[in-house]
């Protein structure tokens, strides 16, 4: 970027996500999308494509829309497909002199519409090189049926479809990766960010993903009150934990170079992040530190894999 | 212009005289060949058309679903499977009130998995919204491509339409075909310039609603009514076509219907073998005719009822099944137009040719003797049979 981020400079612009959408409070979602889209040049035209989601029933409920820029939402499994074909006209008409100006394409799905049932719509479309981005937004199950289990959602949390019970303790699996998926499709940006803090981290990265051509990809944590059953009111502090235990690191991928754009100052227990969560809280019961010590392990792991890979 | 041509080559050919801004591609057999061709265009820098290659065909029917939201004009084919993957996204283009075209070229679906021709795949999608128009031969398929965009781009229309031609019989044989000029299909297509969409910068558009009980009704009636509508501009629009080309084309074609007594209504290229059928039959005094169904959705269920109002004997012929155990959906749709005649004809329905197991001349004229007998006798016999299947003793 040409210039230094300044928060207060940019919540003066133009909303782009009214408010008044549907999204709970405590919501990640909205908070990720306004800051996505908040990068956006003014003077640019966006058209928002979304996967059926939590976030699509919630910020276009006929008859209102929560964008103001045009919005296309078609099915569950895919957004990448859709924005992709929305690239695909403006190339064509633009051929034909039928329309002007600058307009980006981005897409936003939740992780189960993103992971799980549209990962082939999204490999696809960043293997043809559509000029897109697509955000994920991570609440790492599915949330909009009411919290379900997907590949995103972490070992040991509970779920709907991964109860805790007698002789299983939450999910069984680990957490797919799939910013590193992305990052092997070889594209121009891939990037995992967070809505933290003063939005520095998730604004950059937004900007380059927007305004870098080709197919680029966020992978963005958005957590979620009712699936991993915290207060609202501690949305900031919950994702701030996440980044500062790194159990989501914020890292970059631009042109096949790594780069980590935030280590804490002092790496946390992981254990802080999961003791405000309901979805773990059976981490917390005697007997059962094995699970937190299981958790700490695979978090160490790949946090000293990153930083092998980002030299940091 | 005459040529000779396979149907998928025709398609392909069409599609370039339209130039259209989108082609979502994906193959499969027997529609493979209509990408291909057209890809060549693309790469001889023939045609303006982004040419997305996508990696199912669930993606190639999204790719148009957007293209043509954004203000684009979009296009694609397929078979079988792969229509079937697009099952869902049928109804989400119908309900968006995208004129979208697609080819269907029709073949069995699986399983088990066979490639060649029948009716099952779009048949399954028969009530996702779509207009579908169906071909006797590689002319038809042609000139039907041609009249899809004027008729679903209509403002009184705008729905997507599906064009279908049986595979491998139409789409793999060649044929003497009429071609119109490039210039002329320009014109008869004209500019695609919709009132709403995504691209248009004096006013966003959002396509795509969460849509509950207080809209989604009427939302529904809307897409009812423009079905019915659609009927009215296919007439429109095969009258404008004739203008073209010379061609005349109705909702269904009658085949020596003026005084017939019994009849076939049926389907796609059997029509020719059974027209050769008729005109035998004729030759011996036998009152046969023939409906040759092009136009199922929307179906032209008055008009059929008063095309068949003077026969004495029906044989529904329909080459797929509907598993109903109450016969195949053209019978269902026929059967049911005929209600309100004061004197309905005998009625029966043979399902026959699944996963493209031929049909000849006599089968056809075995099915017209059959009719014969329940004039005669007035006993139906069993409402609904297969033909052509081996029996348990090994003929067929």
């Amino acid at each position: 970027m040409s210039t230094v981020y300044n928060l207060k400079r940019e919540v003066e612009k133009p909303v782009r996500l009214t408010g008044g959408h549907r999204l709970c409070a405590g919501c990640g979602a909205g908070v990720v999308v306004a800051g996505v889209l908040r990068a956006l040049h003014k003077e640019d035209r966006a058209v928002v494509v979304n996967a059926t989601s939590c976030l699509q029933v919630s910020t276009f409920m006929y008859p209102y829309t929560a964008y103001v820029d045009s919005y296309i939402h078609s099915a569950f499994e895919n957004s990448a497909a859709t924005c992709a074909g929305v690239e695909a006209a403006y190339n064509a008409l633009q051929r034909r002199g039928k329309v002007e100006g600058n307009v980006k394409f981005i897409t936003f799905a939740g992780d189960g519409g993103t992971y799980d049932i549209g990962f082939q719509s999204l490999s696809g479309a960043m293997e043809r090189g559509h000029d897109m981005v697509y955000v994920c937004y991570d609440n790492e199950a599915y949330m909009n049926t009411g919290i379900q289990r997907s590949s995103s959602t972490p070992r040991f949390a509970r779920t709907t479809t991964s109860p805790v019970g007698s002789v299983q303790p939450g999910k069984k699996q680990n957490k797919k990766d799939l910013t590193e998926i992305l990052v092997a499709h070889h594209i121009p940006y891939v990037a995992q960010t967070a809505p933290l803090g003063n939005f520095r981290d998730l604004h950059i990265k937004s900007y380059n993903a927007i305004y870098t051509k080709g197919p680029c990809f966020l992978n963005v944590l958005a957590p979620c009150p009712r699936g991993w059953d915290y207060p609202m009111a501690r949305l900031a502090e919950i994702i701030q934990l996440a980044v500062d235990t790194c159990v989501w690191p914020l890292y970059e991928v631009e042109e096949g170079v790594w780069r980590l754009t935030y280590i804490p100052k002092k790496k946390l227990p992981v254990e802080d992040f999961l003791r405000p969560q309901g979805r773990f809280r059976h981490m917390f019961q005697k007997g059962n530190e094995w699970m937190i010590e299981e958790a700490q392990r695979y978090v160490d792991e790949k946090w000293e894999r990153l930083l092998e890979r980002t030299g940091a | 212009m005459s040529h000779r041509l396979s149907g998928n080559e025709a398609i392909a050919y069409a599609m370039k005289q339209i130039d259209p801004d989108v082609m979502g591609a994906f193959p499969i057999t027997p529609s493979t060949e209509i990408p291909e061709y057209f890809a060549q265009y693309v790469a001889n820098g023939e045609v303006n058309t982004e040419y997305v290659a996508v990696e199912s065909e669930h993606s190639s029917m999204s790719v148009c679903i957007a293209a043509q939201a954004a203000g684009a004009r979009a296009v694609c084919a397929t078979s079988s499977c792969g229509l079937a993957l697009m099952y869902e996204l049928l109804y989400v283009a119908a309900s968006c009130r995208l004129p979208i075209s697609l080819v269907c070229v029709n073949r069995a679906l699986s399983g088990p998995i066979n490639i060649n021709h029948d009716y099952s795949d779009s048949m399954g999608g028969r009530d996702s919204g779509w207009i579908q128009i169906y071909a006797e031969n590689n002319q038809e398929a042609y000139d039907n491509f041609i009249m899809a965009m004027p008729i679903g781009e209509h403002p009184n229309v705008r729905l997507p339409v599906m064009t279908c031609m049986d595979g491998f019989i139409t789409s793999h044989a060649v044929e003497n075909i009429e071609l119109l000029e490039t210039d002329v299909v320009r014109r008869f297509i004209g500019e695609y310039n919709p009132e709403h969409y995504l691209l248009k910068r004096e006013n966003p558009l959002a396509v795509g609603p969460y849509d509950l009980s207080p809209y989604y009704m009427e939302h529904k009636v809307m897409q009812a009514e423009a079905m019915k509508a659609a009927k009215v501009r296919i007439l429109e629009v095969a009258a404008k076509f004739e203008k073209i080309s010379g061609r005349c084309y109705g909702l269904f074609e009658e085949y020596r219907m003026e005084d017939a007594e019994l009849a076939l209504v049926l389907m796609g290229s059997t029509a020719g073998t059974a027209k050769a059928a008729v005109d035998k039959l004729r030759e011996d005094g036998v009152k046969a005719g023939l409906v040759k169904t092009r136009v199922f959705r929307p179906f032209p269920g008055q008009e059929l009822a008063r095309a068949l109002a003077g026969t004495r004997a029906v044989a529904v012929m329909d080459k797929s099944e509907g598993f109903s155990a109450n016969g195949g959906p053209l019978f269902a749709e026929t059967r049911s137009a005929l209600y309100d005649l004061k004197e309905r004809p005998y009625l029966i329905d043979i399902v026959y040719g699944l996963g493209g197991r031929d049909v000849k001349v006599e089968d056809i004229e075995k099915v017209f003797g059959r009719l014969a007998d329940i004039a005669v006798t007035g006993e139906i016999g069993p409402l609904y049979t297969h033909m052509g299947q081996r029996s348990k003793g090994g003929d067929r």
